[in-house]
């Protein structure tokens, strides 16, 4: 396929015969969907392009950084080739001391292969729209139906703060939580056809500033991240966005019920206040 | 015809400005030459047109190796307000009838210089009877920068000794997407300058600049970007750390590149801290951008001088399939005319600053004004 996305794509893929769809151009990377290794198995390359802007040696120290960090945690969070078993089913009640190795199973893609020195990332492909979409679509239709629109957000917003719980229990913190870096794939069951249906599992995509931490700070942060591109990106459900820090730290699903997930709450507030209370010169 | 005089001081440069905002039916027409050396500028289309009567700085310059400190700061602005103020007025050939309003910087920035500026506001407004505006500093950069360059709906990169912001506007306000969580980009500039005993003279940042065109060697300084915000005292430390090992090299200690085997210079330190954290405000800006999906990007601010950062931020934006904006020296660097110019515009909706508030603040967060002159 003669595109001129053909001259973005690193090698291997710039000599193959497979189809490769451009899906999204984020800041960090272009994302396409594609098969790999085998035609039946779709796939999400991730590319990480040369930024022209910087400088060359330091594009390449930060883009293979990047490139080994985000595989490290995926394959810690799904945990393959450590425990046995079917992928995609959530792991439900992470025992006590599970130090987070597949935790995520299902909530986060598997890392199907990757090049540090080229630059690019395979993983397997999630159906579904981001919950920025899914929040837009629901936005439009609010003025038909207002209720039952705020209580169909409401169980999004629970999902959202059950997953970075849950996230964050297994020790790693995203860095760059938005609602563009959360995919909704809709359950088997339902359509998400025009009404714009908002239920579905959340996973988390764009691991690339994600590192592994368990303290109460880069939780905090985190969350503070999530908080802002939130109210940036979603300024009419704004008022909304504290269903998902109270799922965080008490939903069921949420694997930071008890102290931690109200430790890093609170911790919430300090890194706001940081923010209004810092100093700014000229 | 609505006119505004604004006074700006809140680092150390003071700033003195005259607008005027041409009424819908007036059409706009070029100033004649017996003005200032800002020739009166008409705007892009896209924006309201405005007409720049007056257009004076005078900046309080420290020494090598020192940075401003707010008592000195205050006092020359002191010294100097109401000789630039006199200067302004002969050059705009206005009446005191014309004037509608005195806007000032009510924040952020330096206290005590605020403060002196402050007076010097509140004192012109009962000497002539005039309502008073207080701006934010921040929001005034913005507004400027979009009259001038004629941007529509960028996302704004705000660089300056003081503050570095990304922001995008949003429902009457200018969101906060990221921002360096510790100290300013120019900050960083400056304290870094002051190791290397670099002159101050016209600004530090400047002179950083023209040493990293000779620069060549990339040494290693952290890179600390989380997620759309940045920080600096890291890269600081390091750099600091840096310059001090070359103050103590010598023909026989020396430092060499280990790739060309040349000396490392001023220049290539300059060099390295320029490319790195201009690389980090560049990411950031793509990421907001990315999540907004803008095409344009507008840069404001002293920083926002700076070429070589241009330069970056226009291979990102045109990589992705947009544009850069930015102003010159007249309007990057603090100013009086940004502070008259986003006063006009909330006078014109009916905002005023009472005496008995019109107070200024270090702290006053850009999102925490309420744009309500524009949808």
């Amino acid at each position: 396929m003669a595109e001129t996305s053909d001259s973005r794509l690193p090698a291997p893929f710039n000599k193959s015969t497979e189809s490769f769809e451009l899906i999204a151009q984020g800041a960090e990377s272009l994302l396409y969907r594609t098969t790999f290794l085998s035609s039946s198995q779709p796939a999400a390359l991730k590319v990480r392009p040369e930024k022209k802007w910087r400088h060359p040696t330091l594009d390449k120290r930060l883009t293979r950084a990047r490139i080994l960090a985000e595989a490290r945690v995926l394959v810690k969070l799904s945990g393959e080739g450590v425990v046995a078993g079917g992928g995609g089913r959530k792991v439900k009640d992470p025992k006590k001391g599970d130090v987070g190795v597949g935790g995520m199973r299902g909530c986060v893609p598997k890392v199907l292969g990757l090049d540090w020195e080229q630059g690019w990332m395979v993983t397997e492909w999630i159906e579904g729209k981001t919950v920025k979409e899914a929040i837009y679509g629901a936005s439009k239709v609010q003025v038909v139906d207002d209720e039952k629109t705020v209580e169909e957000l409401k169980v999004l917003l629970r999902n959202m703060g059950e997953v970075v719980g849950k996230l964050h229990a297994c020790g790693v913190v995203h860095g760059d939580l938005t609602t563009s870096n959360m995919m909704l794939r809709p359950r088997a069951s339902t359509s998400d056809a025009v009404t714009g249906c908002l239920d579905g599992d959340i996973l988390l995509i764009d691991f690339g500033l994600a590192t592994q931490s368990h303290s109460d700070e880069d939780r905090a942060v985190d969350l503070y991240v999530l908080e802002r591109a939130f109210g940036s990106t979603h300024p009419k459900e704004e008022d909304l966005f504290g269903t998902v820090l109270e799922a965080y730290a008490n939903g069921e699903e949420s694997g930071m019920k008890g102290k931690a997930g109200k430790v890093a709450v609170r911790r919430l507030e300090d890194v706001r206040m940081r923010g209004r209370k810092k100093s700014m010169l000229g | 015809m609505p006119i505004a005089i604004g006074l700006e001081g809140s680092a150390n440069k003071l700033g003195v400005g005259i607008i005027l905002h041409p009424s819908s039916s007036t059409p706009s027409s070029p100033h004649d030459s017996a003005h200032s050396e800002d020739e009166a500028f008409t705007s892009k289309p896209t924006s309201p047109p405005v007409q720049i009567l007056a257009n004076l700085r005078h900046t309080f310059v420290s020494p090598p190796g020192t940075g401003f400190l707010p008592k000195d700061t205050a006092a020359h602005h002191r010294r100097w307000v109401v000789r630039l103020t006199k200067q302004a007025l002969k050059q705009a050939r206005i009446q005191l009838e014309d004037v509608d309003c005195i806007c000032y910087t009510k924040g952020p920035g330096m206290g005590a210089p605020l403060g002196a500026v402050a007076i010097a506001a509140r004192t012109l407004s009962q000497l002539w009877d005039k309502p008073l505006i207080g701006v934010n500093h921040c929001v005034g950069h913005i507004e400027m920068g979009r009259a001038i360059t004629g941007a529509e709906n960028p996302v704004v990169l705000y660089v300056s000794g003081g503050n570095t912001q990304v922001i995008a506007y949003s429902a009457q306000r200018y969101r906060i997407f990221g921002e360096a969580l510790d100290i300013a980009v120019g900050n960083c500039l400056d304290r870094f300058a002051r190791v290397l005993n670099i002159s101050n003279d016209p600004a530090p940042g400047y002179n950083i600049e023209q040493l990293a065109k000779d620069g060549k060697c990339l040494l290693e300084l952290p890179y600390a970007v989380k997620g759309m915000d940045v920080s600096f005292s890291g890269i600081l430390a390091r750099v600091e750390e840096l310059a001090r090992r070359l103050t103590t090299t010598t023909s026989t200690n020396p430092w060499l590149d280990p790739d060309t085997g040349l000396d490392i210079t001023k220049s290539d330190l300059c060099f390295t801290l320029q490319e790195t954290v201009f690389a980090m405000l560049v990411e950031i800006t793509e990421r907001a951008m990315a999540h907004v999906g803008a095409q344009q990007v507008l840069i404001v601010g002293g920083v926002g001088c700076n070429e070589r950062l241009q330069q970056m931020m226009g291979i990102m934006a045109s990589e992705r399939g947009g544009s850069v904006y930015a102003t010159d020296e007249r309007f990057c660097i603090d100013n009086g005319i940004m502070i008259a110019h986003a006063g006009l515009l909330a006078h014109g909706k009916g905002f005023e600053t009472k005496l008995e508030e019109s107070t200024f603040t270090q702290r006053f967060r850009t999102d925490e004004v309420l744009v309500n002159w524009r949808d």
